[in-house]
């Protein structure tokens, strides 16, 4: 790479994506789930009549609506910090990013801020069955509005129903369905819905232990503990299946995040997985990029390959491969794609020089090139990497996206466990005497929270150093701005959003320590 | 359906498109305009209680129009988007916070326990009323008097210079408020939106103080609104703008731009007399008649004119976005537009827009079919 990339202006930039992102997401997926929970009990209470069902909805539609204005508070900065800090970015795919955001607009945003206006106003001013409506679209909402902006996500982890168009120096979308049903899209919003659903159910759980636990509302608790058990053991082994194909595809299509996930430094046929590690400070030497060893594993033979491709003896390569390339397996090394993709960015410039010296001759004979299927196959299909310079640039975070996927993984089962016991005790209805599995379940409410952001870290972290996989790289997706204003503006967004969280954390345990009202 | 239609057709067609979410969301800062008012008209717990309640049962309305007004514009016209928002960084940066701190106000405000007590989240509200709105004249006001920036689509390819859009300026769209002209818009957008606020509480709440003194500060809010809001018409029907040329393909300057426009495009131009006159009449009706109807018709008056000027900025080549550094830098509705395909795309979409507004229609009706008072409030519902 030729050009001095100011890179600590990429470090604060990707940092502030980072605090904003991590921040949005500790809200979003309790919205998520909450809204079907509060809309389960709703519906029991419509069709039964029940008083207790109706005061169990209010509680904890109380709770969704605090949750949900911070959610919405911290989402508006990370569509529009998509323009203000990576604007080449936003040039560069946004015409096909843009559009799934503007669908989330259109179709999802407008549902819920309409709808939920009558859920919390609307108890007296309309029928029930309006109002149950109402709650059920304002949870169809949220899922919608997930489903968009998971599919603007998926397509930079692969990217799908696209070609470059060199006039516009731009990729353009040709296939809309190629983009909103690519099995990447489809099971990234399955497993991420799933995880919001599951943390729902958790904290559900969470609160309803303390309550019976204290001995207040007990029947009423126990209820909402017996809804919330029931979403909670259906969507976390969904959450497990998904969780699987989420490893194949990443797998197939982002091999060297599946490498650091898994800390696979040298390629395996039959290769073992690590159910546990510890990600030491020594390091490999150069042969293996230096990268830092992991001890104390424990795995399991060839699980790993089995994990992958269904096949026990299928080879998965490792950082080494990935970078030094395997011709055997047919796969590229690194200075070969830097070739390739230096190669389609030169043709590209030589192809806008012709354009701009009115050299129409040249220019129709290189746009024909260019966009020779061959080409865009062979060499545009690497166009990222005419701006790496050297191996660790393509190597993610190792110890992040291992521990991160690793933690994730172990409490994705974990949370069935919780789920198995709470429907066991609820019915043989011996869970009040169950004071040590109540008091788990409460402690147990920050745990859906650190699977889900580790989730985010393995998806986010695993993928660097690619915006868009194999196309564009985070330091040149950015805008030109100064280092000082991002820095300034990333710590206003900590301390604004920190104070926020206290906030909202504070006002929820006070609700929930007043409880259910009386009507 | 969309497949017909020519690529500069679904340009101007999503323009149409991004003006009316541009003129609803005007149109919506009526929320932001009352927050600035909460103190003013409200002269005791029991009043402020009613207005934020009145304004909170609306607020997303004007959230969520501007984030779709922003995907929108993302989806449609992404060198906009990637060129004045990486750009004007901090004019937008300041926007922004003035929303993100609105949004949890209206929940957090009156909730026990609350961390940083009722009066902050208070004054949240309010600066996201004044700040918000002036900001977003401002910001607004370059598209008719333009910014400084360059756009090199060639820099993708660049070994030495990367980034496609440059800002020139140091002060990354701050600068923009020392140019009085915009100034002016911030202005009139501010007055604007604390006049539609007292016109809405007129229609939305029931309590004859809070009526009278509505009325009263309909006066002093109405007046500078007209004044500040008139003097930026005349500038910009006076300035000379920016136009492209499609046969030499290039951008050239044009004397009285948008006077010109205003002959070419007549439709518009009655658009424009028509919602300034409604405006100024549902004004006129809420002070001379007390009438409590004087939203709908400024309502509507602010939504055809917010309208009309955005179709203005636009159409007939004229460039939406001048770059005050590199005229041919400039946007216009040809460079700046995503592709054929994802335009026809998003047109199918877009037919979901009168849907979207019809079950907001409605359930607006639900909600409001009575006056907020204090005996609805009291009836144990959700109360900010």
């Amino acid at each position: 790479m030729n050009e001095v990339v100011d890179m600590s202006l990429v470090d604060w930039s990707r940092a502030q994506f980072a605090l904003t992102a991590i921040y949005h997401w500790l809200f979003v997926p309790l919205t998520l789930g909450l809204s079907f929970i509060v809309a389960f009990m709703e519906s029991i209470y419509v069709k039964t009549g029940s008083e207790e069902w109706k005061r169990m909805t209010k509680f904890w539609m109380t709770l969704f609506g605090i949750n949900f204005a911070i959610g919405v508070a911290t989402g508006i900065i990370l569509e529009f910090q998509f323009g203000t800090n990576w604007s080449n970015y936003s040039w560069f795919v946004g015409d096909i990013f843009g559009a799934p955001l503007a669908i989330e607009g259109i179709m999802a945003f407008f549902l819920e801020s309409t709808f939920i206006a009558v859920m919390f106003f609307g108890w007296n001013k309309v029928s029930k069955e309006f109002h149950l409506l109402s709650t059920w679209l304002v949870a169809f909402g949220s899922n919608i509005s997930a489903l968009w902006i998971l599919v603007a996500n998926a397509w930079m982890q692969y990217p799908a129903g696209m070609h470059f168009n060199p006039d516009t120096a731009r990729n353009e979308m040709i296939n809309f369905w190629d983009v909103l049903f690519s099995p990447v899209a489809i099971n990234k919003f399955l497993h991420t819905v799933s995880s919001g659903f599951v943390l729902a159910s958790v904290f559900v759980l969470g609160i309803s232990a303390w309550f019976i636990l204290h001995k207040r509302e007990v029947a009423l608790f126990k209820k909402s503990m017996l809804v919330a058990s029931i979403f909670g053991i259906v969507t976390s082994i969904f959450i497990i299946i998904t969780g699987d194909l989420s490893a194949k595809l990443i797998a197939r299509y982002q091999p060297m995040k599946f490498a650091a996930m898994e800390g696979l430094y040298e390629g395996q046929a039959g290769a073992d997985l690590k159910v546990f590690g510890i990600v030491t400070s020594d390091k490999h030497d150069s042969s293996l990029f230096n990268l830092p060893k992991i001890k104390y594993k424990v795995e399991i033979p060839k699980a790993l390959s089995l994990l992958a491709f269904n096949n026990t003896n299928s080879f998965i390569p490792g950082v080494k491969e990935l970078i030094q390339g395997d011709s055997a397996r047919n796969i590229l090394p690194l200075q070969e794609k830097i070739r390739r993709g230096t190669l389609a960015q030169q043709k590209l410039a030589a192809l806008q020089k012709a354009r701009m010296d009115k050299d129409t001759a040249s220019y129709l004979s290189l746009k024909q090139e260019f966009m020779d299927p061959s080409f865009q196959k062979n060499y545009f299909a690497y166009f990222g990497y005419a701006f790496i310079s050297e191996p660790h640039q393509v190597i993610p975070h190792i110890s992040l996206t291992f521990y991160s996927f690793h933690i994730m993984v172990g409490l994705g089962f974990f949370f069935v466990i919780l789920f198995i016991l709470s429907l066991w005790f609820l019915f043989s209805e011996t869970i009040e005497n169950k004071k040590k599995f109540l008091w788990l379940a409460l402690f147990s409410i920050p745990l859906p929270y650190i699977a889900s952001e580790a989730g985010w870290i393995v998806a986010e972290v695993g993928r660097q150093p690619w915006t868009i996989q194999d196309y564009l790289p985070t330091f040149a997706s950015i805008s030109k701005i100064d280092n000082s204003s991002v820095q300034i503006t990333l710590f206003l967004f900590a301390i604004l959003f920190t104070a926020l969280l206290i906030a909202e954390i504070k006002i929820m345990i006070k609700q929930i320590k007043i409880g259910p009202k009386e009507h | 359906m969309f497949e017909t239609l020519s690529y500069a057709t679904l340009q101007h067609y999503w323009w149409i498109i991004i003006s009316v979410l541009a003129a609803f969301l005007v149109f919506f800062l009526f929320v932001q305009g009352g927050q600035t008012l909460i103190y003013v008209i409200g002269k005791n717990d029991n009043e402020q209680t009613l207005i934020v309640n009145s304004l909170g049962r609306k607020w997303e309305f004007t959230f969520t129009t501007l984030v779709v007004f922003g995907g929108a514009f993302f989806a449609s016209f992404p060198l906009f988007y990637s060129t004045s928002f990486g750009g004007a960084y901090w004019l937008w940066m300041a926007i922004l916070f003035c929303f993100v701190i609105q949004a949890v106000s209206y929940e957090f405000r009156s909730k026990p326990n609350n961390f940083l007590g009722k009066k902050t989240f208070d004054t949240f509200l309010f600066i996201n009323g004044a700040l918000g709105t002036f900001l977003l004249g401002v910001a607004v006001a370059t598209m008719f008097t333009g910014a400084n920036f360059t756009v090199n689509l060639e820099n993708i390819a660049n070994q030495q210079q990367r980034i496609i859009s440059q800002w020139t300026s140091p002060w990354h769209g701050l600068e923009a408020i020392a140019d009085w002209r915009n100034v002016l818009l911030g202005l009139s957008i501010f007055f604007l939106s604390r006049t539609l606020a007292l016109l809405y509480f007129l229609n939305n709440i029931e309590d004859p103080e809070i009526f009278n003194r509505s009325i009263r500060h309909l006066i002093y809010n109405s007046i500078p609104f007209v004044v500040f809001f008139v003097a930026f018409l005349i500038v910009a029907l006076i300035i000379p703008g920016q136009r492209y040329d499609t046969v030499n393909q290039l951008v050239y300057i044009e004397p009285h731009r948008l006077w010109n426009s205003l002959i070419d495009l007549p439709l518009l131009a009655i658009l424009l007399v028509a919602g300034i006159l409604l405006t100024l009449w549902g004004i006129a009706m809420a002070i001379f008649r007390r009438s409590t109807k004087g939203i709908w018709f400024s309502g509507s008056g602010v939504i055809l004119v917010v309208f009309a000027l955005f179709m203005l900025l636009a159409y007939r080549g004229n460039c939406y976005y001048p770059s005050n550094i590199d005229f041919q830098s400039s946007l216009h509705l040809r460079n700046s537009s995503s592709s054929y395909f994802t335009l026809t795309v998003m047109s199918y979409v877009s037919t979901l827009v009168p849907f979207v507004a019809a079950y907001m229609f409605w359930a607006w009706r639900a909600i409001n079919r009575n006056k907020l008072s204090d005996k609805e409030l009291n009836e144990g519902g959700h109360v900010y």
